[in-house]
């Protein structure tokens, strides 16, 4: 058997020791399945058919990487890994938060009838994917106070470089788009990147004590060439902004106002829509997702109806089968980039559309009541440790605004010190406010206790500054 | 999956006063959201549903049943590279150790960047380049990172009037769109007829003003682009980069490296070429790689190894800047070593040769009922122009049978259709990538029913014009979706 996949495969060297049958578990191919397929094709090996390769640029050797693994070895070496890790009691934020996961979530996104598909191109036989983005669609429109919602970009960075450039886009004539510089330091980033590469002239507006300067945003608006501005809500700091009168403003002077939100908050803050926002966009991995080191997260985007046509992404939208059923289908893809080519403005094809399952299914089992508890609860750990780490008198305030579920504090010794010697014990103290000396911004949820709060408090007691 | 369709939509479920949560008591006294004040609250009440936990499961799960995937049937879908998603993968991605916040210090992230290293050294080997970024989300993300690196590095040697990119008329709808949201003004080069890129075409097109050129190969034909050094040569003579667009990268493992084609920045699929799930349209992810010289364009943050086998992560100023949040979609990454661990440098370049030796196969046994409109070995896919004349697919023939019908009469022998429509050199392109987990016998019974549809073509044209019917629901009324738009629960 193992001489006869050799012969088959030609000149491929293949160890094949340790495999009895010769064949691999991903593999179905027999050595008589591929002599008989080779046959009907006409040829006499598999490197047959790469006969039309010219031969100086094929790889004559093997790859440079190690040898195949059993299931228990690869096991073992992803364990070890992830034992190296050391997963620290959270309390930061600054984009991604440490929320409760009801374990429903994990287990319907295990099911693989949806994990296992692709973009819902064929509807007839794609329902189930349909359904869970339009359900989605309708919470994420709902909870921003917005007419419609994409299904999904890739995270709330570039859900919000996206709605940047939708603004020009539907300016047309405009190349300017205002960006507070309250926004969340990860998110500001990678729109810079954008607008140098697409060619926007992106500004950043001042802050003025931790919140967006609305003077400065005021007279940039008025000079009537703005396509857009995006601000953060709550911002970097945690603070929560007061944007009143801005969309006036905005829509006084044809631009639009885009307001990039951490999206468990909308529940109970003022959401985009009641701010009169054109666009919402942030990301979504406080709806139930994992921290994930990262990934894979959800941005989302939203917008009115007006504007439909200009925003980016995937679109499901209710339609009827022959039969005169509801039915769901992917739709107003007139808009998307596998059409539109170089006359598009987004070039977003997969996102991260399985994530919408993970929303879906999340808010349908919080409801709200649930979304509700979570955030008094997130609010109130929060303000209990923020109050319970100035007691301590190792801190200072450094901004009056309110804040939800995150705040900035200045320690009155070397910040970056105090939280490498609390990560020793166990505890990620916030993250280092960016250009404010010794700041730490810090966040909590319904997940930290009272006793893990106590805990690190009386630890931060004993640590001389 | 179940042919009876399920069709609820949860706020149809929903009743005032359920739960379907649980929550530890509220610790904290004397706080409370409220004291923020009207001006910063929500004041509109929300959609949310009020369910009770066995009703979700229920609702997913029946939803689930009116779903296609490949743990359920046979998805040929061309340039997807819809192949098997081992369930180890799914284990591993899920262990606790791997659950940190984004923004823990290195020194307590150690496991991760480790892996994130060794899968950007085993990309790097596999594809012939010098280093990764695993930090771009999906294929197109990847495409635009791609051809940031290759802007960021002519802007670093002050070469800034190379704004025009090289794009084949053949190319993935993503190629033009990147390049066109990366600033670039897209050139397009013809195909020959026998749909590879025309040499003597790109020639005039080069020069200074040339940032580079967009190639995938094999093409979206599943032709291997054999002129590919003498492209490669010409491009880097005009001062252009060639990038590398990895969909169609399966086939080629382990036998002919991007690198060595003369490729210098590329992207890969993960969830294409090393089998991580395509979740209903992602999340994936989309690594980008690039030669000797150019690794300081990547972008930020980068994953160092020092010596002494320690990780860290630095931002570097000569970087195009930050295109992601973190370091991409790191869950997906981890499935991904698992499968490059498994698979090992004996079964990766066995991956490329069976997905081609299946394409062929299927090519061969069923241009008697389709049409092959070019006619050479192909690599992991092909495109069929729709059904033969003699099977009613004549396209000058305003009732012929479509690709489209083809595609929705599949549907009812439980196979997914291909992608179709695409490329757009042919008007009933049917492309066609079977990938190499699947077996003969799956193969076989996929050729035999294409072989039935094209009887039932000749035989009855109506069967598949109001096909699928042996499906949860009929075939859609997509003017009615636009013309109607309904996005929401509400808008019905």
């Amino acid at each position: 058997m193992e001489k006869d996949i050799q012969a088959a495969t030609h000149s491929t060297p293949l160890p094949r020791e340790g495999y009895e049958g010769g064949v691999f578990k991903y593999f179905p191919h027999t050595a008589d399945d591929i002599r008989q397929m080779l046959d009907v094709i006409g040829v006499r090996s598999l490197d047959d058919l790469y006969a039309e390769i010219p031969e100086e640029i094929k790889l004559h050797r093997e790859l440079d990487i190690p040898s195949e693994k059993s299931e228990e070895e690869v096991r073992d070496i992803i364990q070890g890994l992830a034992a190296q890790n050391k997963p620290l009691v959270c309390f930061a934020g600054a984009g991604s938060y440490d929320h409760y996961t009801p374990s429903v979530v994990p287990f319907i996104a295990s099911r693989s009838e949806f994990s296992t598909s692709y973009t819902p191109y064929q509807a007839e036989i794609s329902q189930g994917t349909l359904q869970y983005i339009f359900e989605y669609q309708t919470l994420m429109a709902d909870l921003t106070g917005m007419d419609i919602s994409n299904a999904s970009m890739y995270d709330g960075t570039t859900a919000t470089a996206e709605a940047m450039m939708m603004c020009t886009a539907a300016a047309k004539k405009r190349n300017r788009v205002l960006i507070s510089k309250t926004i969340q330091p990860a998110v500001l980033a990678v729109c810079r990147t954008y607008a140098k590469f697409h060619g926007i002239d992106l500004v950043e507006v001042p802050e003025k004590d931790g919140v967006m300067d609305k003077e400065c945003a005021r007279e940039l608006i008025e000079k009537d060439d703005v396509a857009g501005i995006i601000v953060c809500q709550p911002n970097r700091y945690g603070l929560i902004e007061d944007f009143t009168g801005l969309a006036d403003l905005c829509h006084e002077h044809k631009a639009l106002l885009a307001v990039n939100t951490m999206a468990s908050a909308l529940a109970v803050l003022k959401s985009p829509g009641e701010w009169g926002a054109d666009i919402a966009c942030g990301d979504a991995q406080s709806l139930g997702i994992p921290m994930g080191y990262g990934g894979p997260y959800i941005g989302y985007l939203c917008t009115k109806e007006a504007l439909v046509r200009k925003m980016p992404g995937r679109l499901v939208g209710a339609t009827t089968d022959a039969d005169g059923r509801r039915t769901f289908v992917l739709t107003m893809q007139a808009r998307e980039q596998h059409i539109r080519r170089e006359k598009a403005t987004s070039n977003i094809c997969t996102a991260q559309g399985f994530m919408c399952l993970y929303v879906a299914c999340y808010l349908s089992l919080m409801g709200p009541k649930g979304m509700r508890e979570v955030n008094e609860q997130s609010y109130a750990s929060a303000h209990y440790l923020h109050d319970e780490l100035l007691k301590t008198g190792k801190f200072e305030k450094v901004y009056d605004a309110p804040f939800l579920n995150e705040f900035t504090l200045r320690y009155k010794g070397d910040a970056k010190a105090l939280r490498e010697t609390l990560a020793e014990e166990g505890y990620l103290l916030g993250v280092p406010t960016l250009f404010k000396e010794n700041c730490l911004t810090i966040a909590s949820t319904e997940r930290r206790t009272k006793k893990e709060i106590d805990n690190m408090v009386e630890r931060i007691k004993t640590i001389a500054l | 999956m179940n042919r009876t369709y399920y069709g609820k939509l949860i706020f149809e479920l929903s009743k005032q006063g359920r739960v379907g949560y649980s929550l530890p008591k509220n610790e904290f006294e004397g706080y409370k959201v409220d004291d923020l004040g009207t001006n910063a609250l929500r004041q509109t009440e929300t959609i949310l549903p009020e369910c009770d936990e066995l009703t979700v499961v229920r609702h997913y799960t029946n939803m689930s049943n009116n779903n296609f995937g490949v743990d359920t049937g046979f998805y040929p879908l061309g340039s997807c590279t819809m192949k098997y998603n081992p369930k180890l993968n799914e284990e591993l991605c899920q262990l606790p150790g791997f659950n940190m916040h984004p923004l823990t210090p290195a020194k307590y992230a150690q496991g991760s960047l480790k892996l994130y290293d060794e899968v950007q050294k085993t990309l790097a080997e596999i594809a012939g380049l010098s280093r990764f970024t695993l930090n771009p989300y999906a294929g197109a993300h990847g495409e635009l990172t791609g051809l940031m690196v290759i802007r960021q590095y002519h802007m670093s040697r002050g070469d800034v009037a190379r704004t025009k990119i090289i794009v084949p008329d053949s190319a993935h709808g993503t190629n033009p769109a990147s390049a066109a949201v990366c600033g670039l003004q897209i050139v397009e080069v013809k195909s020959l007829a026998n749909g590879t890129v025309d040499v003597e075409a790109l020639k005039p097109l080069l020069g200074p003003d040339i940032a580079g050129m967009m190639m995938t190969n094999p093409n979206t034909l599943g032709l291997f682009e054999t002129q590919i050094p003498e492209i490669a040569r010409l491009v880097h003579e005009c001062g252009g980069l060639m990038y590398y667009d990895g969909a169609n990268l399966n086939p080629m493992l382990g036998v002919c490296r991007p690198g060595d084609m003369g490729f210098d920045v590329m992207h890969i699929n993960l969830h294409k070429t090393f089998s991580t799930p395509h979740g209903g349209g992602g999340p994936g992810s989309g690594p980008v790689g690039v030669r000797k010289g150019l690794e300081q364009f990547l972008p930020n943050p980068q994953v160092l190894a020092n010596e002494g086998g320690t990780y860290q992560l630095q931002c570097k100023d000569e970087s195009l800047g930050y295109v992601s949040f973190f370091l991409g979609n790191f869950g997906i990454i981890i499935r991904a070593y698992a499968y490059l661990l498994s698979l090992g440098k004996e079964n990766i370049p066995m991956a490329g040769k069976l997905s081609v030796l299946n394409a062929n196969y299927i090519k061969e046994s069923l241009r008697s009922h389709y049409k092959l409109p070019i006619d050479t070995v192909c690599k992991h896919e092909f495109v069929f122009d729709g059904l033969r004349e003699e099977y009613g697919g004549d396209h000058h023939d305003s009732e012929h049978v479509t690709t489209l019908d083809v595609a929705k009469r599949l549907l009812d022998y439980g196979f997914h259709a291909p992608t179709i429509y695409f490329p757009l050199l042919f008007h009933e392109a049917m492309m066609i990538e079977p990938t190499e987990t699947e077996s003969k016998e799956t193969l076989d019974d996929f050729i035999a029913v294409l072989k039935k549809i094209a009887e039932e073509a000749k035989a009855d044209p109506q069967l598949l014009k109001t096909a699928p019917h042996d499906t949860p629901v009929r075939r859609m009324d997509d003017v009615k979706a636009v013309k109607e738009p309904k996005f929401t629960f509400k808008a019905l």
